[in-house]
């Protein structure tokens, strides 16, 4: 029958990209970029939304609800996944609530004069039926899929306007958005890029070498001297995984060293992050927060007698507080981390905060 | 007549004179009046009886050179001092004329009373051209100026030339220093090799040497046994490939490698052992120069050692005097290393708690005696070892640390921000300690200096007074070092990202060694003399000066 075919056809994918997700996670980076990520996410709940079976919206948020706490489980520090599970349930709140023709503004907005007038809860069930939102829902996460492409390139785009000549730009390890920043600089400034190695996993190199070939000079230093050349450096400009809810960011480590020597030495530091890593978690939770991989990293087996008798720490992320960021340069322009939590509100309902 | 025709011809010289130096630094213009003294010293000394209408000439020209020398004075009207000593110089001058009119009559004392106004005004033409300077800039000097050991006096140093590697100039000064730095009996080709640089050098430190560890330093060099005690050899090739390192380390290899010298030593005839065997000394440090450059405590103990020696009495027989230098190596190295080492355990353990986190980097010997000594003395604690590529001398720190059985933690210091919340104190050694209060150590130092500073953590910085270096220095930049750039290539999982970085032209790596650290981020130093803040450096030194 057809419809048992889609439905294990769409079983299948789901669990492809799930193993997928789980054997990414080890701290060389995930397999793919985080904006294939996003993209994949987003692809995939295209299908469900037009694949599975449901009638009403509360039924298509259930089904995407449960697929997204699949998603996010399999691999908790991807970010990405959640996010855009998120935007997508957005998205269906928006048009089911065009579909009804009441404005989204209203029904968003938890201003305490809302509060007192609405008495309770109100009870906004999506249980109505409408026929063309299953194509509306489809169209507008098309939208999402095209402004997902566009990201890196809008990003790159704003290069200009941040990077004069002659300067000295520091980064750490290795981040696609801001190597196509930088490249796209360099079309037509000169200026100098220094990047830290980022020990144990050395993305650095790649970065280095990938810029070099671009036409731009670059330099290799290790971790341990990023405060000691931050004296002449003009801009700390870095990528990060995930924006957290308050403006600070969780980024490789490393990072929160080089935004302290960025801050003591008074250089503007400027993260270039896509709006599909804004994600409405707080840094808080300490168990959740740190993802640690294989010691052996750090000290390799080859040391074996001390091995049993030490401990040995590899985390791959650092907590870097809001006070320390000067810019977030976004797909949709720059932006203080003081407003973050605006443009959470916009692209997240408070209500999918937790899937 | 005689003075007509000294004045007419002292005329169109005193406009030319003051032509030229209108607008010069004093100290050209004064260069110039010496030079032409010591050309009349010369001539006086040989044509008495024909020259004296020819010198009576020159001796007016440094009256007239005399004269246009107040007009630079006038222009700076901050140089009093040159201002004071401009209006002596005509004084001499004047009483050079003096001298000079009765030149006529008896032309012996003529010439001894010209002598005395010269040595005089040239006394002076050197203070003023040290206030010149002074008031300049300090340049790299010429070696005329001697700084009168007054305490105010300002020391015009020479720059070292190991920071002056982008100077054609000072390289080439450099080789002819080498040749010439042979023992009397050497032919010619037998000189101290200069080390050539290797690899691309980021335009930053292009002032700084750059050396390859991967060649051994024979095969590079040829190096004239004859010339260069064997021990001196071995330790420089020893400090070259970096088995023997470490601030400590590298002075006591030092110091034993110089008793051996000294024991082999023999005085030629018709020399005096105190002027000889400093002078035998200073191609063997030229060469350990050469391996790798002289550390802050290496000076100082070269510093003493060839004060030793040059204070040792004439009379003094040879054996004697070995054996009273060996003693003095000794001494030196029981008090300022061995027995600071135990002083500034004693000081430091009153600083460990039972229940202590504390935080270590890199491998400091001062640092883990501390710990192995606390831990003798039954104190509660725990250490965690932070490490950093490429030298990862945080690994041997740890095997030391964990044969003796103190439970230690190990990480990279990019992870030091996850690790810091845990820890209560963080011990960092230092490689010197410099006058202005920055603590110069080994790079990445600094860096956890900044992220224990942003998370309220004390950092004490253990160092013996030894190491303490007069050089003031603000950046990590002007003066350096620069170890091999190949270190910072890995192969990890097969693939070698930077294996060709020298194919690609604009790709550079950069492996700096040391760095400063503010002294803003330093709580407390301990020493061998106490426990005091970063800004007491200065007084130790002084103190220590009047000492010695």
């Amino acid at each position: 029958m057809p419809g048992s075919d889609k439905e294990t056809d769409l079983t299948e994918r789901i669990e492809a990209f799930l193993s997928e997700l789980k054997r990414g996670g080890c701290g060389t980076g995930p397999l793919r970029g985080s904006s294939e990520t996003a993209r994949e996410t987003t692809a995939l709940l295209r299908r469900i939304t037009a694949q599975a079976r449901w009638s009403s919206a509360g039924d298509l948020m259930e089904i995407i609800r449960k697929e997204g706490r699949r998603m996010t489980a399999a691999q908790p520090s991807e970010t990405t996944v959640g996010n855009m599970v998120r935007r997508v349930l957005k998205i269906i709140r928006e048009e089911y609530a065009r579909s009804r023709g009441s404005s989204e503004e209203a029904d968003q907005q938890e201003s305490l004069h809302k509060l007192l007038t609405s008495g309770g809860l109100s009870e906004e069930n999506f249980r109505q039926h409408f026929a063309p939102l299953k194509a509306n829902v489809i169209e507008a996460i098309n939208e999402l899929l095209t402004e997902l492409e566009g990201t890196t390139d809008n990003i790159a785009m704003q290069a200009l306007e941040h990077i004069h000549s002659n300067e000295v730009i520091m980064t750490i390890g290795r981040s696609r958005t801001v190597e196509a920043f930088l490249k796209d600089a360099a079309r037509k400034r000169k200026f100098h890029v220094i990047v830290a190695e980022c020990a144990p996993f050395c993305q650095g190199h790649e970065m280095a070498t990938s810029l070099s070939k671009a036409g731009i000079e670059t330099t290799v230093i290790a971790d341990a001297g990023i405060f000691a050349v931050m004296s002449r450096v003009n801009k700390v400009i870095i990528g990060t995984q995930t924006v957290l809810a308050n403006g600070g960011l969780r980024a490789v480590n490393g990072t929160h060293t080089l935004a302290l020597a960025a801050k003591h030495h008074s250089t503007p530091l400027i993260i270039c992050a896509p709006m599909f890593k804004l994600s409405p978690q707080f840094p808080n939770e300490e168990d959740t927060f740190h993802k640690f991989v294989s010691p052996q990293e750090v000290l390799p087996f080859t040391e074996g007698e001390i091995l049993s008798k030490v401990n040995v720490h590899c985390p791959v992320f650092d907590y870097v507080p809001p006070e320390l960021i000067t810019l977030f340069i976004s797909n949709i322009g720059g932006h203080a981390p003081s407003y973050i939590y605006r443009l959470m509100s916009e692209l997240y309902h408070p209500e999918d905060h937790e899937l | 007549m005689a003075d007509s025709e000294v004045t007419d011809q002292s005329g169109p010289k005193d406009g030319i004179e003051r032509a030229k130096n209108e607008g010069k630094e004093l100290t050209k213009e004064e260069k110039q009046r010496l030079r032409k003294e010591k050309k009349q010293q010369k001539k006086g000394k040989e044509k008495k009886d024909d020259k004296a209408p020819k010198e009576s000439q020159k001796e007016k020209p440094p009256a007239a050179a005399a004269q246009p020398s107040t007009q630079p004075s006038t222009q700076p009207s901050t140089q009093a001092p040159s201002q004071k000593v401009c209006s002596a110089v005509p004084a001499p001058a004047v009483a050079a004329a003096a001298a000079e009119t009765t030149a006529a009559k008896e032309k012996p004392t003529k010439s001894k009373a010209e002598l005395k106004a010269e040595r005089r005004a040239r006394q002076e033409a050197d203070r003023a051209s040290k206030q010149g300077k002074k008031g300049d800039g300090a340049q790299a000097a010429p070696a005329k100026s001697k700084a009168a050991p007054s305490e105010l006096q300002p020391v015009v140093k020479r720059l070292p030339e190991h920071i002056q590697v982008d100077n054609p100039d000072v390289l080439k000064k450099l080789a002819k220093k080498l040749e010439r730095q042979q023992t009397p009996e050497n032919i010619a080709d037998k000189k101290i090799p200069l080390r050539s640089d290797y690899g691309y050098k980021v335009s930053l430190f292009s002032h700084l040497h750059q050396y390859s560890r991967k060649a051994p330093l024979t095969q590079q060099l040829s190096i004239p046994s004859s010339v260069i005690h064997p021990a001196i050899v071995r330790l420089g090739l020893q400090y070259s490939q970096g088995i023997v390192a470490g601030s400590n380390a590298r002075s006591v290899a030092l110091l034993h490698a110089f008793k051996q010298v000294i024991r082999d030593y023999t005085t030629p005839p018709n020399e005096e052992l105190s002027r000889d065997l400093v002078n035998k000394l200073k191609p063997y440090i030229s060469f350990l120069n050469q391996c790798r450059p002289l550390s802050a405590s290496m000076g100082n103990a070269i510093k003493y050692i060839k004060k030793e020696i040059s204070n040792i009495p004439n009379q003094c027989k040879d054996k004697e005097a070995k054996n009273k230098l060996l003693n003095c190596i000794d001494c030196y190295i029981n008090e300022k290393i061995v027995l600071a080492a135990k002083a500034i355990a004693k000081y430091a353990i009153e600083k460990i708690s039972d229940g202590d986190v504390i935080l270590v980097y890199g491998c400091s010997s001062l640092v883990n005696n501390i710990l192995c000594e606390a831990f003798e003395k039954n104190r509660k604690f725990r250490v965690i070892v932070v490490d950093s590529r490429p030298r990862l001398e945080g690994r041997e720190a740890l095997r030391r640390l964990v044969q003796r059985g103190i439970r230690c933690t190990y990480v990279l210091i990019s992870a030091v921000s996850y690790i810091l919340p845990e820890v209560s104190k963080v011990f960092l050694g230092a490689h010197a300690l410099l006058a202005n209060g920055y603590v110069m150590s080994r790079v990445g130092t600094s860096q956890i200096a900044l992220v224990a500073k942003a998370f309220n953590v004390p950092v004490l910085v253990c160092c013996e007074t030894y190491k303490f270096c007069e050089r003031v220095q603000t950046d990590s930049f002007v003066s350096n070092e620069l170890d091999d750039p190949d270190d910072l290539i890995v192969t990890r999982k097969g693939k070698t990202q930077l294996e060709n970085w020298q194919d690609v032209e604009l790709l550079g790596l950069l492996n700096l060694v040391y760095d400063v650290t503010p002294p803003d981020f330093v709580d407390l130093v301990i020493t061998d003399l106490g426990m005091i803040p970063c800004t007491s450096v200065p007084v130790v030194l002084r103190v220590k000066n009047v000492d010695m």
